[in-house]
């Protein structure tokens, strides 16, 4: 390289663009963190509510049993089983469907096919599950996905 | 090998190959799963096992940068380790919380591996990467702490090099981001958003800090090109990585609840993502092709240069493919990610690795390089194992476009599951693909077999090259 960018300057843009950028970053963070409640549905998540409470005991569950390991929610996850952040709307608007989708997986699988397993969740537990994807469902994401399909 | 305690890398180098042997071979479970779906079912299902893929992946690239680090640091300080002995526990205590963490996955049900391991006193557990139980997570805060300290205190006692101070600012930057994997909020848009400051100021942050300061601490010791040319490139592309990438972020939040600007933030920014890893092609080819010697460890040197090559192809290329808030708006979340995924880890990180521990091992067992005999074994086994990514690359792609067009970018789409069974002919040749990359490993293991028998006959030496060689 040319004698007249030096290490020092090289130095100075790495440092100094560094910074820049991270408080760039957090700039937006926070103006991201000012707009998130009109669009997150932070609302229905109040834990005084039975609600608030159902969807946090969903998204517990839904963690506890790795779903994010084979679906994705709103497009991150594993691609080896279907998008759910839209399942709600996919299911026509239908816990229910949801509940009884999950509820009758058989435990052996199903030969030769991929097969969600069986979780043994009980009514209340089927229910907080759907409660958690109906809220997720809610989110507002840009538009995505581009259809019902997910 | 210069000091003493530059031997701890050597636990930390077996243990990282022994763990990616295990990570292919669930990868090679897991591509198999996806055409024959009840493979393995139910005793290992398709998340367990993509857990121990992705999982084993982290720890054992964790492994070989603390190794590299171990091997790197005393040699930039001019100076032993500072506490050897830390090194060495800290390796136990990695290896055997890593292990059982894996033994967990596999022997338990998740959800009671979450109950046993108490999730509920602070839920971190069942997202993506950061599956690991709290406890795991808590082990490793302290496993990376101690490390750092006894890393920090060799580098403040010894001579302070860029190359180490850029390794050492990644380190750290490594360690706290980690700290976000501990928040974890029922708001999912919240729960997302910083889950990205672990995963994407990582992969597309503070790890290319490391992966560069390692190229370039090889690059000097093979290439014998001039310390401050070095230097200087280094920090223009670790400047370079850190001005777009951290903005580059907002490529994860275009679609899961964030505002709309963050479309054109990300767009902008990662679509400039490609030009740190494109500058360290140029930087590798650059400072061999003005080599002052010819080292005798060819091998280490032709990692060096694929790890370039393929990571500028895989984070660079791959990543600007599906980048741009329009056509990520099809593709999230398809297998045009996963091919992106793999060739990235495999170019940048994978490589890397390999590159700093083929320079390394010989000089840990006394002898420069290895064997030519055994140096064209690894050559055969970075062919094998490259080519085989680029194909899995390749056919995860097609599948991704068929998959994309068929599912989404069309008036009739098609449901999940249906579009998945069209594409079983791309990932059958993806699986194919896999078992060549498994044999490409084998015959990276076999190298170090072959290089420790040759190293007992000294007439295979690679070592004494006539100058005009």
């Amino acid at each position: 390289m040319a004698q007249t960018f030096t290490k020092s300057m090289a130095r100075n843009i790495f440092y100094g663009g560094t910074v820049f950028f991270v408080l760039l970053f957090l700039a937006l963070t926070f103006d991201t963190s000012r707009a998130l409640p009109e669009r997150d549905q932070r609302a229905q998540l109040d834990p005084n509510t039975e609600l608030g409470q159902k969807i946090a005991r969903g998204k517990g569950l839904w963690e506890h049993n790795n779903c994010l390991g084979c679906h994705t929610l709103l497009g991150e996850g594993a691609y080896f089983a279907p998008e759910l952040g839209n399942v709600y709307v996919r299911f026509g608007n239908n816990k229910e469907a949801i509940k009884a989708y999950i509820k009758y997986r058989p435990a052996e699988g199903i030969p030769g096919r991929r097969s969600m397993p069986q979780f043994n969740f009980t009514d209340d537990e089927l229910d907080a599950i759907a409660e958690f994807l109906k809220y997720s469902s809610e989110i507002n994401t840009a538009g995505w996905p581009p259809n019902i399909q997910g | 090998m210069k000091y003493k305690s530059q031997g701890v890398a050597k636990l930390y180098f077996t243990a990282a190959i022994a763990l990616f042997l295990v990570q292919v071979l669930f990868g090679l479970i897991l591509g198999l799963q996806y055409v024959v779906g009840d493979f393995l079912f139910p005793e290992i299902p398709f998340n367990v096992a993509r857990m121990v893929h992705t999982n084993t992946l982290i720890v054992w690239l964790l492994m070989g940068f603390m190794g590299a680090t171990y091997y790197l640091v005393p040699e930039e300080a001019e100076r032993e380790l500072y506490a050897p002995w830390l090194a060495i526990a800290m390796f136990w205590i990695f290896l055997v919380a890593a292990g059982l963490t894996v033994a967990g996955y596999l022997l338990v049900p998740y959800a009671t591996l979450a109950e046993l391991t108490r999730n509920e006193l602070l839920p971190t557990m069942g997202r993506e990467f950061l599956e690991q139980p709290t406890i795991t997570k808590i082990g490793i805060v302290i496993v990376v702490l101690a490390f750092l300290f006894n890393v920090g205190m060799t580098i403040l006692k010894g001579r302070k090099t860029v190359v180490s101070l850029i390794l050492l600012i990644g380190l750290v930057g490594l360690a706290v981001l980690f700290l976000f994997a501990f928040y974890n909020p029922t708001n999912l848009v919240l729960d997302k958003f910083y889950w990205w400051w672990v995963v994407h100021l990582w992969v597309e942050g503070v790890w290319e800090l490391i992966m560069a300061s390692i190229l370039a601490f090889v690059l000097i010791k093979t290439t014998g090109v001039d310390r401050e040319v070095v230097e200087k490139w280094l920090y223009v592309i670790v400047a370079l990585a850190l001005i777009t990438g951290i903005i580059g972020t907002g490529h994860h939040y275009y679609w899961i609840g964030t505002p709309e600007y963050w479309q054109w933030w990300g767009s902008i920014f990662s679509a400039l993502e490609p030009i740190p890893f494109f500058m360290m092609t140029v930087f590798a080819f650059n400072m061999v092709n003005r080599r002052r010697r010819d080292h005798p460890n060819k091998a280490a040197v032709l990692w060096a240069l694929g790890c370039a090559v393929l990571a500028f192809l895989g984070a660079g290329v791959w990543g600007f493919l599906h980048t741009l808030s329009p056509v990520n708006f099809y593709t999230h979340g398809t297998q045009i990610t996963a091919a992106h995924g793999h060739l990235a880890f495999y170019g940048a990180y994978v490589l890397i690795n390999i590159t700093i521990i083929s320079y390394a091992w010989p000089l840990m067992h006394g002898r420069e390089a290895n064997s030519m005999r055994a140096q064209v074994w690894e050559m055969w086994s970075f062919w094998l194992m490259s080519v085989a990514m680029v194909f899995i690359t390749l056919f995860l792609t097609g599948a991704g476009i068929l998959q994309v067009y068929l599912q989404r970018f069309t008036d009739v789409p098609q449901q999940f599951m249906v579009v998945q069974e069209k594409l079983a002919l791309f990932y059958w040749l993806r699986e194919l693909a896999g078992v060549v990359f498994l044999i490409g490993l084998v015959v990276y293991v076999v190298s170090f077999f072959v290089a420790a028998r040759d190293a007992k006959r000294p007439e295979l030496s690679a070592e004494p090259r006539p100058a005009s060689a």
